[in-house]
């Protein structure tokens, strides 16, 4: 949605010089033909993972939580380094979405619609973990402000609570930016459909859109509020998400820097998450002209500036621990880095502070293979951030008599891998069923969009 | 009264005219819609509509359209949100069952922050989009623009102008003309169920 007065002959943003008509039809294609080999052999491998989610979740919520790992001293283990890891993937969306829209980043439309999409699966996934975790997932509802028999409300006290108000709005507003971005597209989708049926089911939900401009003066608008709505929203989740520790007294985790470390911890390993998907998905598909190497190269370009910050963290945090001058918090640290879980510290240290450093290089980072490789790469090591923050800070505190160690069952690591299954399963559908790039955004800021273009080839 | 509705109506592109429901013109591409918008205004129609792929900059200027209206449901949104989010807090934690947890207030607006900040986002990003589509008329299953074999376009590549049939300037002969003599082509007319 461009906004610029002035034409300027600006690198275009997608490649290949491509008509309106040949944009639809790169896009719009792919939902409506038959999907490709690997499509199916893709989704035959992630809904097995999901009926493996949906067999284990059966499983514990019959058996109890004391199926997973979970023990005194580490109550929270698996469940919430998951919560934790799939709620951060989740932010790069609605970051690309509405940041980079603020900021006029307009090379954005290419990729905004697959990460919001991605965010959306993401918090699925993410939510999914509390609610089993809370062990009586049939009173999941006692954490919303429901009327009920006993006249008892939420603790709103709680950062726990504010978590979940803050998650769950989250998730709403996504969805909602999401579908409103979708709205025209469908209704391009719509008018190429063929069959009863699909016109009918296309029909309900392009909702009578006609690409009005006194419609798109009011959707522009609204988007853009929604932008300037999802941008506070999105540095506030994490941040809550953050307060879940921040607020409590354990060390390692009592500390002020914990919100702004939790954002830039989320837009990086979201952003390693968009990359591994958009690598394949853009091969695949063969709309490399829509999202190109530069594409790629800014992203890599936002890995490596919030890899460093996280790095940066990491450090600070060693620091703060000294500098304050609180043996517990000291001890804290010194067991991360040389403790029983030291591994766990160093695989972080090395996938999130020192891989990213590679993306200096300009080559490197215009490298598909190289990039590929490190996003996979930050998305373990941004895992393994969480079981760092979670597991050791909890397994020593205080008292050394109630110390103890946490080691993950079967049912853990095939509940975690089951919600890749969730994840991917609702990614392929979205990438069968719905147009996978902003097709009216894309249109929008090609060169023959704007008025002026055309006052330039007449002069 | 019924003037008031048929022109709220008109803001969001729906219009009162039966059977003839306008005519729409198409036009080679965006510069032309813009300047065939701007001298359709200036010959003095007003229930008239451009219909484009995507925004186009400029056409609410020659339009003649002012600022959108979405704002203001967006900021009710948020006051409701606040309002609501606050008497939550207070009333649940101080009215209804007040618990002590080590002597602390029943209520204060410290740890109420992160809940009043959530939902006055939520309520906003309701009332933007609930606003959008209330402005917009949406969702309009029915619409006679398409009946037009040509409009389907309209999501794909092409441009076009619709002149409403209520329109008080409007004359099937002179506005048919009127659309040729801007450039516009494929000069079809619209009726109800045509």
């Amino acid at each position: 949605m461009g906004h610029s007065t002035s034409h300027s002959a600006e690198p275009p943003l997608v490649t290949g010089n491509l008509s309106f008509h040949e944009l639809t039809e790169l896009v719009a294609r792919h939902a409506e033909k038959k999907p490709p080999l690997g499509w199916y052999i893709a989704i035959g491998i992630s809904s097995l993972l999901l009926v493996n989610l949906l067999v284990m979740i059966a499983y514990q919520v019959w058996n109890g939580v004391g199926v997973w790992g979970n023990n005194v001293p580490v109550g929270w283990g698996w469940p919430i380094v998951d919560f934790v890891f799939w709620v951060g993937i989740g932010h790069a969306g609605t970051l690309i979405s509405a940041i980079l829209f603020l900021f006029r980043q307009r090379w954005r439309t290419s990729i905004n619609r697959a990460a919001e999409a991605m965010t959306i699966f993401a918090v699925m996934c993410a939510l999914l973990f509390p609610t089993i975790h809370v062990g009586r997932i049939w009173v999941i509802y006692w954490t919303l402000p429901i009327p009920n028999q006993m006249d008892m409300w939420p603790q709103f006290k709680s950062p726990l609570l504010w978590d979940v108000f803050a998650v769950s709005s989250y998730f709403i507003v996504s969805l909602m930016f999401w579908y409103v971005g979708l709205i025209p597209d469908l209704a391009t989708l719509r008018d190429r459909a063929r069959s009863f049926v699909r016109q009918r089911v296309l029909g309900v939900f392009s909702m009578g859109w006609t690409g009005s401009n006194r419609h798109w003066r009011n959707y522009e608008k609204a988007y853009l509020l929604l932008a300037g709505l999802a941008t506070p929203l999105v540095l506030s989740v994490h941040s809550v998400v953050s307060f879940d520790f921040a607020v409590s007294i354990v060390p390692g985790w009592h500390t002020t820097i914990f919100p702004p470390y939790f954002v830039a911890g989320a837009i990086f390993s979201g952003f390693a998450m968009v990359v591994t998907l958009m690598v394949i998905a853009r091969k695949v598909y063969g709309i490399e002209d829509l999202i190109t190497l530069n594409h790629l190269e800014k992203m890599n370009i936002i890995i490596l500036l919030t890899g460093s910050m996280v790095g940066f963290a990491y450090i600070t945090e060693f620091f703060i621990a000294w500098y304050s001058q609180v043996g517990y918090e000291q001890y804290a640290f010194i067991n991360r880095a040389t403790g029983p879980y030291a591994w766990a510290y160093w695989i972080m240290m090395s996938c999130n502070l020192l891989a990213p450093q590679v993306f200096w290089f300009k080559r490197l980072r215009r490298n598909v293979p190289l990039m590929f490789a490190i996003s996979i790469l930050v998305n373990i090591g941004m895992w393994f951030e969480r079981f760092v923050i979670t597991v050791i800070s909890l397994h020593r505190d205080y008292l050394p008599s109630s110390w103890g160690y946490f080691s993950p069952t079967w049912v853990d690591v095939m509940t975690f891998a089951g919600s890749f299954g969730l994840f991917l399963t609702l990614f392929l559908l979205f990438l069968r069923f719905a147009p996978m790039v902003a097709l009216s955004e894309v249109k929008g800021v090609t060169p023959q969009a704007d008025p002026h273009f055309y006052d330039q080839e007449s002069s | 009264m019924k003037k008031l509705i048929a022109d709220i109506k008109a803001s969001m592109g729906v219009y009162e005219s039966e059977p003839v429901y306008g005519l729409l013109a198409e036009f080679a591409d965006p510069s032309a819609l813009l300047h065939a918008a701007e001298k359709t205004r200036k010959a003095g129609y007003r229930h008239f509509d451009v219909h484009s792929p995507f925004p186009i900059h400029g056409m609410d200027k020659a339009m003649g359209l002012g600022n959108s209206l979405v704002g203001f449901f967006t900021l009710g949104g948020g006051i409701t949100g606040f309002a609501l989010a606050y008497w939550l807090q207070w009333w649940t934690g101080a009215v209804a069952y007040p618990l002590n947890i080590s002597g602390k207030p029943f209520f204060a607006i410290e740890p109420s922050i992160p809940v009043i900040f959530e939902l006055t986002v939520l309520f906003s990003a309701f009332g933007a989009v609930a606003g959008m589509f209330a402005l917009n008329g949406l969702p309009r299953p029915h619409n006679p623009l398409f009946y037009s074999r040509n409009f389907a376009r309209a999501t794909d590549d092409a441009f076009f102008l619709h002149i409403a049939a209520s329109d008080k300037r409007f004359d099937l002969e002179e506005t048919r003309r009127f659309l040729t003599d801007v450039g516009g082509r494929n000069i079809e007319l619209l009726t109800e169920e045509s």
